[in-house]
């Protein structure tokens, strides 16, 4: 049981980083996990050579999709939208980094979900999906 | 041949405990009529079993161990339906009740959506029901046409006229059995394919007779959509599939709408869950799932190229001992490799149900009636046939008994 509610998750659910939408954005998306009915808002702003130079979100969840997002954030403030391009579904359980069973994958997953149809459109997140399951 | 798993005939129909009882008292059951529904081996039964008595809650949205121990179990089936058929993603594997529900998924969502007035979709006259009802049904509401290909002699698909209507015609969908369940004609899928894809058309195939029985790769023979029942490959029924390629299927709207199926629901509308949930709308039939799962895995275990090989044997020494009796009329390929493993007859002008009857009083089961293919036995030229269909379990001398058995009801019937 710690070693899913770890001290990183449980400080990143309680404080969350970036936590606020940014308005005006130039990306503004919300994505929905269907088993649960979380809701996460993420907003982006761009800026020069693409770099990803605001960000902020919101959203309710459980701690572990709420975590998540709250580290995805600091994760990809900073980053080119081409490093964002190139994150997957691994990376994304990595950087969570708990063991999950395979209803919550979802949750850790929901932030990713919604940055990458957010920026990209919702072909490439099914693509991802494709690619990462037998 | 032998098959992967080096077990003997003897030891396979050890494994399907039916095979062991009685048919009445005294009377051994040869079992002969696994194209309308195929017997379970201690595996299936065991898996359902196991499933029930340890690991049963609902899948999918729960946070606790039997809930996440189902889910695992349930999308591990999937996983190897996914394998079994060569398909690219676990996502292209819907499941659905059975071929007949797989059928209708394409003809209410894709057809529905799809098909105009003046449009044309090909079937063929060798059809099961299940493969012209859903589609006169919707042709009715539209307006677009269906074309039925006729059959030749030997049961043989009219490739020319196929490819005439391709070229002549607006044709959008080819829908056709990979297997007949009565001729056991093999379909020529993949040229089939290539044609419907060269004129622009998709194209489905009914798989109901063709996956419990020779290895099939739906990536390999190009198809669009493909159906089949898991209670003719061994698995429990309540259970079937449908393979669609993804971007198809990603762009089709629903059919049934409930649980499981949504992204988010509002009362002001919703949006659709991803592959392949966007189409198993509801509690599914989580325990013939894995029952499924079980099953591919024994076929597995014993290999595909097996199976259609010794299902061939047996087919060709069918055709062979059945030409033996008088006033014995064969219908369907009669060269056993140009077949799937189904024989169906006339015998002398007895009705089919007087000859089932008979046979059945000797122990042997066989399936008597038009088989869901009426246009076919209109074809035929007769109302209905007697059939005798063969799977892994059957051996020469039920075959033996089925001759002997059919030499004893001229005897009777005169």
């Amino acid at each position: 049981m710690e070693n899913l509610y770890r001290e990183i998750i449980l400080d990143h659910a309680r404080e969350p980083r970036n936590w606020g939408v940014l308005d005006p954005a130039d990306i503004d998306y919300e994505e929905y996990n269907p088993l649960c009915g979380d809701r996460l808002r993420i907003t982006i702003r761009i800026g020069e050579d693409e770099i990803i130079d605001g960000l902020g979100w919101s959203g309710e969840g459980c701690a572990i999709s709420q975590a998540a997002a709250s580290m995805l954030g600091e994760e990809i403030l900073g980053k080119s939208l081409e490093e964002v391009k190139a994150w997957t579904r691994d990376d994304m359980l990595a950087l969570v980094g708990i063991p999950l069973t395979i209803n919550r994958v979802k949750c850790a997953l929901l932030s990713l979900k919604a940055l990458m149809i957010g920026i990209y459109g919702q072909k490439i997140w099914d693509r991802m999906e494709m690619e990462d399951e037998d | 041949m032998t098959n992967r798993s080096g077990r003997d005939l003897a030891e396979i129909r050890a494994d399907f405990p039916i095979l062991a009882e009685e048919h009445h008292d005294g009377v051994p059951l040869v079992f002969l009529d696994s194209a309308a529904s195929s017997q379970k081996p201690q595996a299936v039964i065991g898996a359902i079993a196991d499933y029930y008595r340890h690991t049963h809650a609902n899948v999918h949205r729960g946070i606790h161990k039997l809930s996440e121990a189902a889910t695992a179990a349930f999308e591990d089936a999937r996983r190897k339906v996914r394998r079994f058929i060569n398909a690219e993603s676990r996502r292209e594997i819907i499941f659905t009740r059975n071929t007949t529900e797989s059928i209708n998924l394409v003809a209410q969502s894709w057809g529905r959506s799809q098909l105009k007035p003046g449009d044309v979709v090909i079937s063929t006259v060798l059809e099961h029901h299940s493969n012209i009802v859903p589609w006169q049904i919707l042709a009715e509401e539209i307006g677009f046409t269906l074309r039925f290909l006729p059959v030749r002699e030997q049961g043989q698909l009219d490739l020319a006229e196929y490819e005439r209507i391709l070229r002549e015609e607006r044709v959008r969908l080819v829908t056709v059995a990979h297997v007949s369940n009565v001729l056991g004609t093999v379909n020529p899928i993949a040229a089939m394919a290539e044609k419907a894809h060269d004129s622009g058309a998709l194209i489905l195939v009914d798989g109901a007779q063709s996956v419990p029985h020779m290895p099939v790769d739906v990536r390999a023979l190009d198809v669009d959509f493909y159906a089949f029942s898991g209670h003719k490959m061994l698995g429990p029924t309540g259970v079937g599939v449908l393979y669609g390629k993804r971007d198809l299927l990603q762009a089709m709207p629903p059919w049934m709408g409930g649980g499981d199926m949504i992204s988010h629901v509002s009362l002001d509308g919703s949006s659709w869950n991803e592959l392949p949930y966007k189409f198993e709308a509801g509690t599914p039939a989580i325990a013939p799932v894995i029952g499924l799962g079980a099953a591919v895995q024994y076929l597995q275990e014993l290999g595909m190229e097996w199976v259609h090989a010794y299902e061939q044997q047996l087919t060709a020494y069918a055709l062979e001992r059945l030409s033996e009796v008088p006033q014995l009329e064969l219908f369907g390929p009669s060269a056993a490799k140009e077949k799937g493993g189904v024989a169906a007859f006339r015998l002398a002008d007895h009705h089919p149900h007087d000859v089932a009857q008979l046979l059945d009083a000797q122990g042997i089961a066989v399936r008597a009636g038009h088989h869901c293919a009426q246009p076919l036995h209109h074809h035929l030229g007769v109302p209905s046939t007697t059939r005798a269909s063969f799977y892994i379990y059957n051996t020469e001398e039920e075959i033996d008994a089925l001759v002997a058995g059919l030499y004893e009801t001229l005897r009777i019937l005169g």
